[in-house]
């Protein structure tokens, strides 16, 4: 990355943008170098190098999150092909612990950031509503690490979850009413008394050795 | 008739009053009272102490039940997720506890306050070790009125529980030198002592584990002799804590963690009842040992002989175990912080170090002791009892105003919702996978780890088979969310009477249940009594609510409609053997059960016959299933089919079961001609159902396996005269002749592949029938 000084420099951009602290960064970017195979960008090729992720059963869409125009913040929708190690910053960020100093605003900020990834993972076709088909697929997937569910008992677990989030946001429906899908502003409602916060984030400690292994 | 209502009066009057004082007054601390109360009596009565608290008594009898119960109850996810903080608490902050007390003792012994004992340093280190242990059994005596969040109750309890293992620990050892002598004892031994603190405390983890392999193993056997299952986890967990006993480990730490370990598995493979035997029997035992300890701590208590005044030592002893445990949680607590995700606060650090309690442990550990090895044995014993006291009242009294004063976070105690569960096992997910991304070894990855081993190894070897399948925890909250709503929807329908469940068809499309207003809990706790004890008589009705319009709107009914397709028809295996062709039934359940059925029956194809006309020609068709004999009701019961979104069929799907009848296709069929006759009634739902579909919600599938098992287990229906009852309750018995038996063709609703069906020779009206879904879970 260049000499030193403008090392620190891009390091003190990132610093400011993403939240991180410049050791965090080092060692993120020693992580990044180690799945690019030294190359500047990312595919969704190189996540196939870690082998744990394998097991994983919504790995496809933690993929593709990575690569989602959304979260990026480069565009509405669609997927990037390749990304570089600042976006690749920005999808960690949105991983990072609060601060404890945090005053309602920010943490009200965090905490809408965090579950709009969650909503934009959700939300495969990029229209803004999580449609009962694509909540059927995030179901399944969730569950398909257990071959004893079938895809029948996930799609009906995904039906009753979405007529629990109905009856959240919308409460007692008419008989004509129809519901389209769970937007952002349902999604938020459904999270309302649980501090998503607290438990969606990731440490990340000064663990070089642990980088550098598998 | 005035005095009825008089001893009524008082008796509400005393209720509340109760109520009310234990409410505010923790029930160890009544308890205490009471034993001092009785011990007084019996003093006044004989001046000698006949009953006290002995060591063995409490050691293998009282407090064994009370510490199975809580590991086996356990929040295992949150006791292992904290478990760094909780050890750190336990061995660190007992430890650091005993070790200032006994010192600042000795340090003022040395200047004389205390006056003439014979005590030396090693005495007071004897005694520090025992005062300093937070005891479980107070804390969560305490603690249960208190109700703390989660995470701050599972740390101090967690610790109670595992300094167990250091209190026996340095017990034991400053025991060891006290017998030896002051001038004997070596740095060998102390090194010596160190060691012993790790093989008691991993030793005992050990046992207790290897008990949980063999208790999680045994019932996986137990099939046949469902009777015994409870007898199985007591007794095996039992020896649990007698074996570390006997090897001199940590007998506690032993049977906390054969708890902890035992409960997935055991919960998963033991039966419905037994389950709940075994968890009444805990908490009746459990809450039982608690009253006798804390009585006997009265009771004990008054024992003019044992008594010893030292008023220096006493009070600077409440003094010294109150300070140090406020500074050793606040020191730790600073450095836990900087390795905790979720920080622990001032007031946490508050609730946790005026919640360190004494209990009854301390004062077995007391008794414990050697006269004649440690000369003021009886001031010691004192020292404790007033300690004992002190914390459980003054403490216990005052630890729930300060809690609100505080503002502490209580436990919310939520009703589980199926998307928190489903976004919780999404969040995990996503966290271990970006631990992976970014190459850390942390929580995720480890507990990642662990399930998968679990579930590839561990669940395997010790759960049964059929348990495996339907033990995820998403989809337990799913059945019991659907268990929930079909007993309220029962409830409702019965406030209602059943009644409420015929529509005319003019109104068919509003909601019939409205589940805003309250229902009565009388009511409620009759039908969910109902549902348990004899569920299939349960309304059947709900089928005919699900003939009707099937919109999205009515998402409870669906629901529960759904759910009660699963769950009413549970206990199907009685009725296995009374199925035959020639063997009439005289089970009067049988009878309501076959009343209802039938009277379903032709609600649903009075509701087809009018549909007829229309697209949606279903068919039913009867299929024989083998209901596997034990098979837990859970794995079968998961409802498959297919949703109509955008496509005008219907398809019902059901799960296939091998057939086990020994009669060749008994069928059941209904000739829709012969009901035309009598019937009367319902809506007309299915025209409607093929519009409702939208890219929205959509009704959750409904399974007609339920339906087909209806069908082959309760024999064909006839009747045709006879019209619908709106009672629940059958009158007749519809006698059911074999020759009517006939099979059923099932109409092609959709590409899927059949299985096969079976052909009917019906008449021109085609029955409706069902169809067969190829695959099946």
């Amino acid at each position: 990355m260049g000499s030193a000084h403008s090392m620190s420099e891009e390091v003190r951009e990132l610093v400011s943008k993403t939240g991180f602290s410049s050791e965090q960064i080092e060692q993120l970017h020693r992580r990044f170098k180690q799945l690019s195979g030294g190359q500047p960008t990312i595919r969704k090729e190189n996540f196939n190098n870690i082998p744990d992720l394998e097991l994983n059963p919504i790995r496809s869409k933690i993929i593709h999150a990575f690569f989602d125009n959304r979260n990026l913040r480069k565009a509405p929708n669609g997927l990037a092909d390749e990304i570089n190690f600042e976006d690749f910053l920005i999808i960690m960020s949105y991983f990072r612990p609060i601060e404890p100093n945090m005053d309602e605003e920010q943490l009200e900020r965090c905490r809408k950031e965090k579950l709009r990834f969650l909503f934009h993972m959700y939300d495969s076709d990029s229209d803004g509503r999580i449609t009962l088909e694509e909540y059927r697929n995030v179901v399944e997937e969730l569950l398909s690490g257990n071959p004893h569910i079938g895809k029948e008992s996930a799609r009906s677990i995904a039906d009753g979850a979405m007529m629990e989030a109905a009856s959240i946001c919308v409460g007692q429906m008419q008989p004509d009413q129809v519901y389209e899908g769970i937007t952002f502003d349902d999604f938020l409602k459904m999270w309302q008394g649980i501090d998503i916060e607290t438990k969606m984030h990731v440490r990340f400690l000064n663990m070089d050795a642990i980088a550098l292994c598998h | 008739m005035e005095k009825p209502r008089e001893c009524k009066l008082n008796h509400q009057s005393v209720f509340h009053l109760s109520h009310k004082v234990t409410s505010v007054v923790p029930e160890s601390a009544l308890l205490i009272v009471l034993g001092l109360i009785l011990g007084g009596i019996v003093w006044a009565a004989d001046h000698i102490a006949s009953f006290t608290l002995t060591p063995t008594v409490f050691f293998f009898y009282l407090l064994p039940p009370i510490v199975l119960d809580a590991g086996y109850f356990m929040p295992n996810r949150l006791f292992f997720g904290n478990l760094g903080t909780i050890l750190l608490y336990a061995v660190i902050g007992t430890v650091w506890n005993a070790a200032t007390t006994g010192l600042s003792l000795y340090g003022v012994y040395l200047s004389g306050i205390m006056g003439d004992l014979s005590i030396g340093l090693l005495d007071f280190l004897l005694f520090g070790s025992l005062i300093a242990a937070v005891d479980p059994v107070a804390v969560l005596a305490v603690f249960e009125e208190v109700h703390v969040n989660d995470v701050l109750f599972i740390i101090v309890f967690g610790e109670s529980l595992l300094n167990d293992a250091v209190t026996v620990v340095l017990y034991n050892v400053f025991d060891s030198f006290v017998s030896l002598g002051a001038d004997k004892v070596t740095g060998v031994d102390c090194v010596k002592g160190i060691v012993s603190f790790f093989v008691v405390s991993l030793g005992g983890t050990l046992i207790g584990i290897i008990f949980a392999f063999l208790l999680s193993l045994v019932t996986r056997f137990t099939k046949h002799v469902r009777i015994i299952e409870p007898g199985f986890v007591f007794i095996i967990s039992y020896l649990s804590y007698l074996t570390s006993e006997m090897l001199s480990l940590s007998a506690i730490l032993a049977i906390t963690f054969c708890g902890i370990c035992c409960q997935k598995y055991v919960k998963a493979n033991i039966s419905e009842q037994s389950s709940t035997t075994v968890r009444y029997t805990m908490k009746m035992l459990a809450s039982g040992a608690e009253t006798i300890i804390f009585m006997f701590l009265g009771i004990s208590a008054v024992d003019p002989a044992i008594w010893t005044w030292n008023t220096a030592f006493i009070l600077l002893t409440l003094v010294f175990i109150s300070v140090y445990r406020a500074i050793g949680v606040v020191l730790q607590t600073w450095l836990l912080n900087k390795y905790r995700m979720v920080q622990l606060e001032i007031i946490d650090q508050v609730v946790m170090s005026y919640g360190g309690l004494r209990g009854a442990v301390a004062y077995a550990l007391v008794v414990l002791l050697d006269e004649k090895k440690v000369k003021e044995k009886n001031l010691f014993v004192s020292t404790t009892i007033i300690v004992v006291f002190f914390t459980v009242i003054f403490q216990g009294l005052t630890i729930k105003p300060l809690v609100q004063w505080l503002k502490v976070k209580k436990s919310e105690h939520r009703e589980p919702k199926l998307n928190e569960k489903l976004h919780g096992r999404a969040f995990d997910h996503i966290l271990s996978a970006i631990e992976d991304i970014s190459g850390q070894i942390g929580h995720n990855y480890l507990r990642d780890k662990w399930s998968n081993f679990d579930r590839k190894v561990l669940s395997k070897l010790l759960m049964r088979r059929s348990a495996q399948k339907s033990r995820d925890r998403i989809l337990n909250v799913f059945h019991e969310l659907n268990l929930k709503d079909a007993i309220s929807y029962v409830a409702e329908g019965e406030r209602r009477g059943s009644l409420a469940f015929i529509r005319s068809p003019s109104t068919d499309n509003i909601v019939n249940v409205d589940f805003s207003t309250p229902r009565p809990s009388t009511v409620e706790a009759s039908v969910s009594y109902l549902l348990r004890e004899n569920v299939s008589t349960v309304c059947l009705d709900m089928q005919a609510l699900e003939q009707r319009r099937k919109s999205i709107r009515d998402t409870e009914d669906t629901v529960t409609h759904h759910t009660l397709q699963q769950y009413l028809y549970k206990p199907r295996q009685e009725y296995k053997h009374l199925y035959s062709r020639h063997e009439l039934t005289s089970n009067e359940d049988e009878k309501q059960d076959k009343e209802i059925f039938h009277r379903t029956m032709r609600k649903r194809l009075e509701s087809f016959k009018s549909t007829k006309l229309g697209i949606n020609q279903t068919k039913k068709t009867a299929k024989l299933y083998k209901r596997e004999r034990g098979q837990k009701r859970r794995n079968s019961s998961i409802p498959n089919g297919k949703i109509p979104m955008e496509s005008p069929t219907r398809d019902f799907t059901f799960k296939e079961k091998e057939l086990e009848f020994s009669d060749p296709e008994e069928t059941n069929e209904y000739e829709a001609e012969e009901m035309s006759g009598g019937i009367e009634f319902l809506a007309n739902v299915t025209q409607d159902t093929a519009t409702d579909s939208t890219t929205g919600i959509d009704n959750p599938v409904f399974s007609t396996e339920e339906d087909q098992s209806i069908f082959t287990k309760v024999p064909p229906w006839l009747s045709p005269e006879e019209t619908v009852v709106p009672s629940q309750r059958a009158r007749v018995q519809i006698p059911y002749s074999p020759s009517n038996f006939r099979r059923l063709t099932p109409i092609r609703l959709s590409t899927k592949s059949v299985d096969s069906f079976l052909l009917a020779d019906s008449p021109e009206e085609r029955p409706r029938s069902f169809l067969p879904e190829s695959t099946h879970m």
